[in-house]
């Protein structure tokens, strides 16, 4: 069953007359609670193709739908969990998601529930201690765990996901991959994320989305992740299938789209 | 901890005379010292004004000591303006009241001018920072007129106004609202295209953006723009007591030099300096607590 449509996406930039395509036809159907990654050198639009779904840029032409409904704007339902964290500085950890949790739920939950449900996600995260830290005082790895929380804070209906990890060490990339995996199971969320790291892919999605470079990038191949769910990554690193995905990945990446401008 | 403490008054007290021997007590060594080195500090900071003071002030008295002098020396001015020095709050009645009482009614009419200029310039300059076009039309016009010094919009105001209060109120504000707008502006502008987006997706509405993303992300700018228009309201309430006379410290100045007190002059203008600069220094500081955790991300 189809939950997010993506038929036949455009997108071009109109500069001082110039003209540069970023995406040409990109179509996906994903499905409800499917974690779909996308994947592809840097500049090939996958960022764009993201923006696109959150409502942040609108598509030259095609569409996309959530659930039937057409996307034209941002909205809390695609939340949207930024590489930088985009924490606002000012506020504490407990402030940054109250100021989702009340945005969102204002009407409909009561004071008592609201707090309650921040205390909740920011426990889904392990980040309730900090709850009055402001973001200068934490690690770029509670950043980014806070900025899930907010996200998930809204209740989206997909979550996606810019490059997450990118900032961070491989070790706390690690540990909120494990994060992200535990809550995608409790919660069944449908994730889209964007990522250039081959191992986080195969670990974390169902699909791979894989995009060939750009100018007018389009979707190159669509790889299936057949792995049994809950993974772990000591088990997989000897596995057979995880092993052939990410050398479909690899391959895709560096042999036949190789990125040229790289190195 | 009892030990050190049972053993200094013995030692201490055989040699009252020396009390560096108290130093060389480990357990109590701390206090003294630390003490010391805040005296020191303290020192460092304080001595070398004082003696640049205390410089300036035997130049002057030298200077101007010659029978010729056209000013008065620091000593003639203790003579004749004693009583303004020592006592700030007198009030005879009929106008013939003390500096400090003075300057407490030229502050009120600043807080009334600049306060507007606050408001008014964080309004228009956010607009000017939120729409290209605004900020296309607007810029040039605030780049020219926030050059006009503040005597130059007297005549117009009282014209205006048709009186004086409001007058020298309107000249404090149209010289302080320039630069309140302007950093106010470039502070809106340099919001990172983060916080934008945050905002979009939570859907929040042009005035939840104003209060809870643009204010707080701008509030370093708009703190420099209010420290410097607070400077300058304060030149221009001289500028403007000058001429629409009352009771305020600009008026005073005006008066004595009609009464040739040339004395009160030179107090009046230490009074006028250590005032701009503790309004300068107090939005510094409401500047460095409101914007706290604000700056680095």
């Amino acid at each position: 069953m189809t939950y997010l449509r993506i038929e036949n996406v455009d997108k071009h930039f109109d500069r001082g007359g110039q003209r540069s395509e970023v995406l040409k036809d990109v179509s996906i159907d994903i499905a409800q609670g499917e974690v779909l990654s996308i994947i592809g050198h840097s500049g090939c639009g996958k960022s764009t193709l993201l923006n696109l779904i959150a409502g942040l840029t609108e598509v030259s032409s095609g569409g996309i739908q959530l659930e039937g409904r057409e996307v034209n704007g941002p909205g809390p339902e695609r939340a949207v969990v930024f590489q930088n964290h985009s924490l606002l500085p000012w506020l504490t950890v407990y402030e940054n998601v109250n100021l989702a949790v009340s945005k969102v739920f204002g009407k409909t939950k009561s004071r008592t529930e609201r707090h309650d449900w921040i205390m909740h996600n920011l426990d889904l995260v392990q980040m309730s201690h900090a709850s009055d830290k402001r973001p200068t005082e934490i690690s770029g790895g509670m950043k980014q765990r806070v900025g899930i929380a907010r996200a998930l804070a809204m209740q989206p209906k997909i979550l996606l996901l810019d490059e997450p990890f990118g900032a961070l060490d491989a070790l706390t990339r690690a540990h909120l991959q494990d994060a992200v995996m535990d809550i995608q199971k409790r919660l069944g969320s449908t994730m889209i994320m964007i990522t250039h790291d081959v191992d986080e892919a195969v670990l974390l999605s169902d699909r791979i989305v894989m995009m060939t470079n750009g100018p007018a990038a389009r979707i190159g191949e669509i790889l299936d992740v057949p792995l049994e769910r809950p993974r772990s990554r000591i088990e997989l690193a000897g596995d057979r299938t995880y092993l052939r995905c990410r050398e479909a990945v690899l391959k895709f990446l560096y042999e036949r789209h190789r990125f040229v401008e790289a190195a | 901890m009892s030990a050190t403490v049972q053993r200094l008054p013995t030692a201490a007290l055989p040699e009252p005379s020396a009390p560096a021997a108290v130093v060389s007590f480990p357990s109590t060594a701390k206090p003294p010292r630390s003490l010391g080195k805040t005296a020191a500090r303290i020192a460092a900071n304080v001595v070398p004004p004082l003696v640049v003071i205390a410089l300036i002030l035997i130049v002057w008295q030298i200077l101007c000591s010659s029978p010729g002098a056209t000013l008065p020396a620091p000593t003639q001015v203790w003579t004749d303006a004693g009583e303004l020095i020592l006592n700030p709050f007198f009030d005879y009645g009929q106008g013939d009241i003390g500096l400090g009482l003075r300057v407490l009614t030229s502050l009120q009419r600043v807080a009334i001018g600049f306060g507007i200029a606050a408001v008014v310039g964080v309004a228009i300059g956010a607009v000017i920072g939120q729409s290209i076009w605004a900020m296309r039309g607007l810029d040039p016009i605030f780049q020219i007129l926030r050059t006009v010094p503040p005597l130059a919009w007297l005549p117009l105001s009282l014209a205006a106004f048709m009186d004086s209060a409001p007058s020298a109120i309107f000249v404090i504000f149209i010289t302080s609202v320039w630069p309140v707008i302007i950093n106010t502006a470039v502070g809106v502008r340099n919001i990172p295209q983060d916080y934008r987006n945050v905002a979009q997706i939570l859907q929040l509405n042009p005035a939840e953006f104003f209060a809870r993303i643009m204010i707080p992300a701008a509030a370093p700018y708009i703190f420099t723009g209010l420290k410097i228009g607070v400077g300058l309201s304060w030149l221009a309430i001289v500028a403007a007591e000058m001429l629409t006379g009352g009771v305020g410290i600009g008026f005073f100045i005006w008066d004595a030099w009609n009464s040739s007190r040339l004395s009160d002059i030179i107090v009046a203008l230490v009074y006028i300096g250590v005032v701009g600069f503790m309004l300068d220094r107090l939005v510094t500081a409401i500047g460095a607590f409101v914007t706290r955790g604000t700056a680095a991300n």
